[in-house]
């Protein structure tokens, strides 16, 4: 037993003055870290069942709760750190694979951080979004290669499928299943209130959100869970996933244990019976086999609807977008390796799969240079955390961003990365009715409202900054930006100067 | 009955006459047209010449007779309907099927099946009439497959890897089947004869269908397959 013994990452730090006792932190814990004495009228922790998801910390009403990384450390060791040896640990003792969730918290380098951004001074005038027009809305879908006029001269305006977002960001995709009822409500109900859509992942669409169809993306993934007729003609799009930025080339297994109730009904499967998807879609083999796919999604929704592909950023990314760009497909969405997700093999998440940032700027410049860049819209994800990080995505040569992880914090997730547990203490990442009603729709629909339209305040401000009055003209516009501290080789990738060039 | 002649259509074209006011069509002239009758409701439609990929996709209460061979994907994601072919199918079909029928009086190429599911009275069903290549029902997560083995060749009933991952649904093999090597999460032994009550009603309508006696093919014995687990990979992973 002792062999087995790892000591807990956490510690549960209750400042005894300020306690009264009053059991909130006993109710709020699912995963029962808190307890009351009866005998000595106190609280009591059990620190081996903390994972940090600060729930208890938040509704303690006189602060006396803080949680911190134990001092109880292993010898120093940059070679063989704790949480590596921990893994072995955990490996010895189960035999599993090691599965954690959220994206990969990783010390490599984070491009968004070493890149910069330009600003009107002498040469032309910045302009301020409190007092002009700043247009950030965005159409993503196939754009026309040249201008077309009738005999008269009448401009042809027939486009194809467009979809019109009024800022350049989308919620990413979350099924429901790895994400909570309340939390696809909060999400659905703000996309649909912000002009902007949100994705229903690969767990189906409820019969309640058919509703918010007009600001949806369906995703068709390997499963094909909950995909028929109807949920094809719901969504305002349809995302194939081929693959996600935190586990590149492998598919998922969504345990029995989440498969309950309303769950099991969208996905159509029976309840307790573990959700697989398969790695490859079996009918996907190559790139001709993903063309049939994408038209046969456009045949049976008559052409009105744009077709996403998802694939994860990795190596030989130019060479992909460009072969998907070509399937006929209408947008390419690109999850780089730092995207998050309900529950991933460790090993695949932070060792397979690269940065959104190269891998955007290299896909962006291919489908230049091969003249097809009009062909599709290019939306980019896995992790965009702020609204710089949107501007320069932007810059780079992003249409628009897909938002996961900023969005789960808005509705009260704090990074505590235990998803796979299903006991998510703010309702989130759980089935369990008793915790999904702790997130209230209401407030999370306003609380992502209030992140976006901050967010595309700040987007306005920093366009304005640049002399700049619409996305349009920030799109691949990589002379607004420069890098900080990157090598030659990682500029030319970017495609963008050093600071001070 | 409204007649299509698809000799030069493309398959835009073809599945525009289908979705016209008539539910009764014969589709003459077919050479490879892809998606035919895809997503389609309320309609009975015979084919006649050979299909392209993707026929019945996604297909949602059709029905659609073949009479000849048909290629891959046949009835792929198809969510009610039936689909049936007089002759051979590719690689592919059924794939994630979560309902309807499929009915193939030849063989089956590779990738049959995969990941069909059932949810509560719904129920896919694929039944051939000859063999079935490799990777037959993986991942099946429902429903039913049969392979009767009636084709002429002494190639076995089915390729290689059948049923990897199987955690739901059940496989039905004419014949003792004891020269297949099945994976280990799953248990193969000789159908008894409640289970064979189960399919009788399937069997039944295929015999009828494409002319074959269900009582002399029930006669001899079946083999069927089924999950271990529901949960096939739960000791597989540790939190971290």
């Amino acid at each position: 037993m002792s062999i087995e013994f790892i000591y807990p990452e956490f510690e549960i730090i209750r400042n005894e003055s300020r306690c009264i006792s009053c059991r909130v932190c006993e109710q709020q814990c699912a995963n029962e870290a808190h307890s009351y004495d009866e005998k000595h009228k106190i609280m009591k922790c059990d620190e081996s069942k903390c994972v940090n998801c600060q729930r208890c910390v938040s509704f303690c009403p006189t602060r006396a709760l803080k949680i911190v990384k134990s001092d109880c450390t292993l010898r120093e060791n940059a070679n063989w750190p704790t949480e590596t040896m921990k893994e072995v640990y955990k490996q010895a003792n189960s035999g599993g694979v090691l599965l954690s969730s959220m994206g990969s918290p990783k010390h490599l380098p984070v491009y968004w951080d070493k890149i910069l951004i330009n600003a009107s001074q002498v040469t032309n005038p910045s302009i301020d979004p409190l007092r002009e027009p700043m247009e950030t809305r965005v159409y993503l879908g196939k754009k026309p290669s040249k201008v077309q006029r009738t005999k008269d001269g009448t401009l042809i305006c027939e486009l194809p499928p467009q979809l019109e977002l009024s800022m350049p960001v989308m919620f990413s995709a979350m099924s429901y299943g790895s994400i909570s009822y309340n939390a696809h409500k909060s999400l659905a109900t703000a996309a649909t209130e912000l002009g902007i859509l949100y994705n229903t992942g690969e767990g189906g669409l409820h019969e309640d959100f058919y509703c918010y169809g007009e600001n949806t993306v369906v995703q068709v993934a390997s499963g094909r869970f909950g995909v028929h007729m109807d949920y094809l003609e719901a969504g305002a799009a349809i995302e194939i996933k081929i693959g996600q930025g935190a586990k590149p080339g492998i598919g998922g297994h969504l345990p029995g244990t989440k498969i309950v109730g309303d769950v099991s009904r969208t996905r159509m499967i029976p309840e307790g019976s573990d959700a697989i998807s398969p790695a490859p879609h079996h009918d996907i083999y190559s790139i001709e086999d993903l063309r049939q796919l994408v038209f046969s999604l456009k045949e049976v929704t008559e052409y009105k609807k744009p077709v996403i592909v998802k694939v994860a950023a990795v190596h030989n990314i130019a060479a992909i977008a460009s072969g998907i760009a070509r399937s006929g497909a209408d947008i390419i969405a690109i999850d780089g390796f730092r995207g998050g997700t309900g529950a991933a093999p460790t090993r695949i998440r932070d060792h397979v799969g690269i940065p959104i940032e190269l891998a955007l700027a290299t896909a962006d410049q291919r489908l230049r240079d091969e003249g097809i860049r009009n062909n599709v819209s290019l939306v980019a994800g896995g992790s965009i955390r702020s609204a710089a990080d949107v501007v320069k995505a932007v810059a780079l040569g992003a249409d628009a961003c897909y938002v996961a992880t900023a969005a789960l914090l808005a509705l009260g997730c704090h990074l505590c990365r235990t998803c796979q547990s299903g006991k998510c203490n703010w309702g989130i990442a759980t089935q369990r009715p008793e915790l999904v009603k702790r997130l209230d729709p209401a407030m999370g629909s306003e609380r992502l409202i209030n992140l976006m339209t901050a967010w595309k305040h700040e987007i306005k401000e920093l366009m304005g900054g640049m002399g700049i009055n619409s996305i349009e003209a920030l799109r691949g516009n990589r002379l607004m930006l420069r890098g900080i501290g990157l090598t030659e080789k990682e500029l030319e990738i970017l495609g963008i100067s050093h600071a001070g060039e | 009955m409204r007649i299509i002649d698809a000799a030069n259509l493309d398959y835009r074209a073809v599945n525009e006459a289908l979705r016209e006011a008539e539910t009764d069509y014969i589709v003459k002239g077919c050479c490879g047209q892809r998606f035919i009758a895809a997503g389609m409701s309320d309609k009975n439609l015979t084919i006649e010449g050979i299909p392209g990929n993707a026929l019945g996709a996604y297909l949602n209460n059709a029905t659609i007779t073949v009479n000849a061979n048909a290629q891959d994907a046949v009835g792929d994601t198809m969510n009610e309907g039936k689909i049936l072919i007089h002759g051979n199918i590719g690689d592919a079909a059924g794939y994630a099927m979560r309902g309807g029928k499929i009915y193939v009086r030849g063989s089956a190429g590779y990738r049959a099946g995969i990941h069909m599911k059932a949810y509560k009275e719904k129920i896919p069903v694929m039944i051939i009439g000859g063999r079935a290549g490799s990777f037959l029902g993986e991942y099946q997560a429902g429903g039913v497959i049969i392979v009767l083995g009636l084709q002429n060749d002494n190639k076995r009933i089915v390729g290689n890897f059948p049923c990897t991952g199987m955690h739901g649904g059940k496989l039905f093999l004419r014949g003792s089947c004891e020269d297949i090597c099945f994976p280990k999460q799953v248990t193969a032994k000789r159908a008894a004869a409640e289970e064979l009550d189960e399919i009788r009603e399937y069997l039944s309508e295929y015999c009828s269908d494409f002319g074959y006696s269900a009582d002399e093919l029930l006669s001899g014995p079946f083999t069927v397959i089924t999950p271990d687990s529901k949960n096939p990979y739960k000791q597989m992973y540790v939190a971290n």
